[in-house]
């Protein structure tokens, strides 16, 4: 195998995951925390639960296979730079990323700019070892690429907020680093901007600059640069985007939203994909009112005591 | 017996329509059978239009105690739509394939929504006109349905670099086990809840009838190449897979066939393939103009340097088209080989693939049988064929025997049991393999918070008693 190191290995001990295990125990509320960047979504925690940090360390990353095992307590930061000294990448994108980590971004669920390109982060989950309500260490998926064995109990835990089992230890979908990325500001429609672009991997707009992202091979970059006409030019990165709340639309309904009248304040909306960043809380969004009872279902069948993060409701 | 059976289909009758409810001993075999070698009984079929007549069948087989196997096109692989009830009656199988229309297609959201008796293809051919496709594309793909492909989270060679069928899909109108009707996911950017729409793609029927799809569509590349690459031997041509990878590189497509399948299908399209070669890989690549020459020359130069002898790139759109002809006729080419052929569906780390694919040359030969292998290898998703003739005393026995020992040696290498088949009945028994006991207790959990009493398709995908609360016995040491 060309370019065959071994792969990078801090530690394969399972003991970490059975002391989590045993920490979450089977009574009392609990919740695993990581680096508390987005402590606040999904309501406050009831009081008095009890805080279990989750496992620390990259147990693998095997370039070949595109995949990393990773511990849910570590940082992103630190997933970055390890996937990049081997040239790869998992476009989760977190802010923060110093201090977010892998569990608390998936937990949360809320997927990076560049989702208009890679997907929802909640694609990049392949298999999930987590505790369970019962204090069980189980695990869902499995560490390839494409697995139909058994049911998606992680999708079920992207976005759960840990009210269905906590993270452990994840295996992650990663990516081959783009040869060449340049992100490019300009005037204009956005949406004509993603009509003309055949992969871009990413365009924010605020009302008045939209920002395009290109990756990939040079050439591609550069013919995409030039469809974009000479108005675009390039600029080091995004803009900082408002870190007050953030509105789920349908992608068609960005532009009528910004049109409406509304709230003065910042905004930038993830062109393509519908998220739009904004100044002010945004409340949160009861689930459609025919799903409320399997939702409920759902929650009861692995947390019947709801004692996995009391008070969180993943909304 | 009977007396229930008739009165079953009488209410169906009324609440569907007389010709749309068989219970006629010809159909009720026809439809005890898929596209596996597994056989069940049905004891009615149904064919309803709407989400209501779904709603009322679902209730109507519930009050009669009634299990519901939902089928579509039948063309699955793992026993999956076979009717096999947990004691008591047999199922009421509930086919989708009237429920075929386009409901709507918007090209600047890029969605549509689909009635699940789509077929695949049909979506991707009504909305090339407008630069788009639906990116699954199982090889199956002119007859499996998109109500199927949900089910079974199915996959194809283009699911390397775009994803599964759960990446295409945004929302999933379901009709659940008590006949109520849900809407799972959302077209916004995050619905809101859990991700039950994730749940759901990939349930095989376990959790409800998809009565609406809306899935994403994704643009067709501006330009392609599609190379064929062949190999002196096995070793070579897989090894060649890690090497594209290892060299940064994640091609639309990345197919591998050996040489039987290869002498086959050439014999069945004539496209070309060099039937010397002991394997060849089927590489794509995609992407805009600008790019794609230089794309395709480091490709084929990473090929080479993994020892191709000869790296063709197709000249036009029509030697393409011919390629991707014999690549997706294989199993209908296996005919020219024997008169049966029962495939498998497992993956492996594609490192692992050189060693994997020689150990199942080796079980085949131990156990007297002719193997192909015609698979995604970019995902390491293996597709060993044994071919034989079920003719032949005992050879029946042998088939299942080296399929056994395969499923083992792929969990051994680190492998899943399925990549986009899915776990149906066929590979119930070996999820044990895979997943210990409070893993399978976790899966059951998300079924019976689905389906509590049990109604929709019960005997699939987890083996018998995976509520730990179910088991009286737990034999020590047999769980892995």
């Amino acid at each position: 195998m060309s370019g065959g190191r071994a792969p990078v290995t801090i530690t394969t001990s399972e003991a970490p995951l059975i002391a989590f295990a045993r920490e979450v125990g089977v009574v009392g509320p609990v919740a695993a925390v990581g680096g508390r960047t987005q402590w606040a979504v999904g309501g406050q925690l009831d009081p008095g639960t009890r805080l279990v940090p989750a496992p620390v360390g990259i147990v693998a990353h095997q370039p070949e296979e595109l995949i990393v095992r990773v511990r849910a307590g570590t940082p992103i930061a630190e997933l970055e730079s390890a996937l990049a000294e081997r040239g790869q990448m998992c476009p989760i994108d977190a802010a923060e990323a110093e201090r977010a980590t892998v569990g608390g971004v998936l937990a949360v669920g809320r997927s990076g700019v560049r989702r208009l390109r890679y997907g929802p982060v909640r694609d990049t989950l392949l298999e999930a070892r987590a505790v369970t309500a019962q204090g069980q260490l189980v695990k869902a998926g499995g560490p390839v690429v494409k697995n139909v064995s058994g049911f998606d109990l992680c999708r079920l835990l992207v976005g759960s907020l840990g009210t269905l089992a906590l993270l452990a230890e994840v295996v992650l979908r990663v990516r081959p680093l783009p040869t060449e990325s340049r992100w490019l500001l300009g005037p204009g429609d956005p949406f004509a901007v993603r009509r003309r672009l055949f992969r871009p991997s990413s365009i924010l707009w605020d009302g008045r600059h939209v920002w395009v992202l290109l990756e990939g091979d040079p050439p591609d970059v550069a013919a995409e640069a030039r469809s974009l006409g000479r108005v675009f030019s390039e600029v080091a990165g995004p803009p900082e985007l408002p870190s007050g709340g953030r509105l789920s639309l349908r992608s068609t309904e960005v532009a009528d939203w910004a049109a409406r009248p509304r709230e003065p304040g910042p905004f930038v909306a993830e062109v393509g994909v519908g998220t739009v960043h904004v100044s002010s809380p945004v409340p949160a969004s009861p689930p459609h009112p025919s799903v409320v009872d399997l939702h409920r279902r759902v929650k009861v069948a692995f947390d019947p005591v709801g004692r996995l993060n009391p008070g969180r409701e993943p909304a | 017996m009977h007396a229930a059976h008739d009165a079953v289909a009488a209410e169906l009758a009324r609440a569907l329509a007389p010709e749309r409810v068989h219970s006629e001993p010809l159909e009720l075999v026809l439809y005890g059978r898929d596209a596996s070698i597994l056989n069940g009984r049905a004891s009615v079929v149904c064919f309803p239009e709407t989400a209501p007549e779904v709603q009322a069948a679902v209730r109507i087989a519930r009050a009669h105690g009634r299990a519901v196997v939902p089928r579509g096109s039948g063309t699955g692989l793992a026993g999956g739509a076979v009717p096999v009830g947990e004691g008591g009656a047999d199922p009421v199988v509930l086919v989708t394939t009237r429920m075929n229309k386009i409901l709507e297609v918007d090209a600047e959201e890029r969605v549509a929504w689909v009635e699940p008796g789509v077929l695949n293809l049909d979506l991707s051919r009504a909305v090339a006109p407008l630069g788009l496709n639906f990116a699954p594309d199982p090889s199956s793909q002119q007859a499996c349905s998109i109500g199927g492909n949900v089910a079974n989270n199915a996959g194809g060679p283009h699911c390397l670099a775009y994803g599964v069928t759960s990446a295409h899909v945004l929302a999933v109108e379901v009709v659940l086990g008590d006949g109520s009707l849900v809407m799972l996911g959302g077209l916004e950017a995050d619905p809101p809840g859990y991700d039950l729409r994730g749940a759901f793609v990939g349930s095989e029927g376990t959790m409800g009838i998809a009565t609406r799809i809306a899935v994403r569509l994704t643009p067709l590349p501006p330009a392609v190449s599609t190379l064929l690459a062949d190999f002196a031997t096995v070793e070579e041509g897989a090894a060649a897979v890690s090497g594209v990878i290892a060299a940064g590189m994640v091609p639309a497509a990345l197919e591998m066939m050996d040489a039987p399948i290869t002498r086959a299908v050439e014999a069945f399209v004539h496209a070309g393939f060099p039937t010397d070669a002991a394997a060849v890989l089927l590489v794509e690549v995609d992407g805009l103009p600008a790019g794609i020459d230089a794309a395709a020359s480091r490709l084929a130069a990473v090929l080479t340097a993994h020892g191709a002898r000869s790296v063709r790139v197709a000249a036009d759109e029509a030697e393409r088209a011919l390629l991707w002809k014999g690549r997706k006729s294989a199993f209908g080419a296996v005919a020219r080989i024997a008169p049966n052929y029962y495939l498998h569906d497992t993956v492996v780390p594609r490192t692992r693939l050189v060693e994997v694919l020689r150990r199942v040359y080796d079980i085949a030969q131990r156990h007297g049988l002719t193997v192909v292998n015609v698979f995604h290898a970019g995902d390491g998703n293996l597709h060993p064929l044994f071919v034989f003739d079920a003719r032949e005393p005992g050879v029946m026995e042998r088939v299942q025997a080296a399929g056994d020992e395969l499923i083992s040696v792929c969990i051994e290498a680190g492998g899943v049991l399925s990549g986009e088949h899915g776990i149906g009945l066929e590979k119930r028994d070996h999820m044990k393999l895979l997943f210990s006991a409070d893993d399978l207790d976790a899966q059951a959990r998300l079924r019976d918070a689905f389906d509590p009493e049990r109604v929709m398709n019960p005997a699939k995908v987890l083996p018998t008693g995976s509520r730990c609360g179910d088991l009286q016995h737990v034999p020590d040491g047999a769980w892995v």
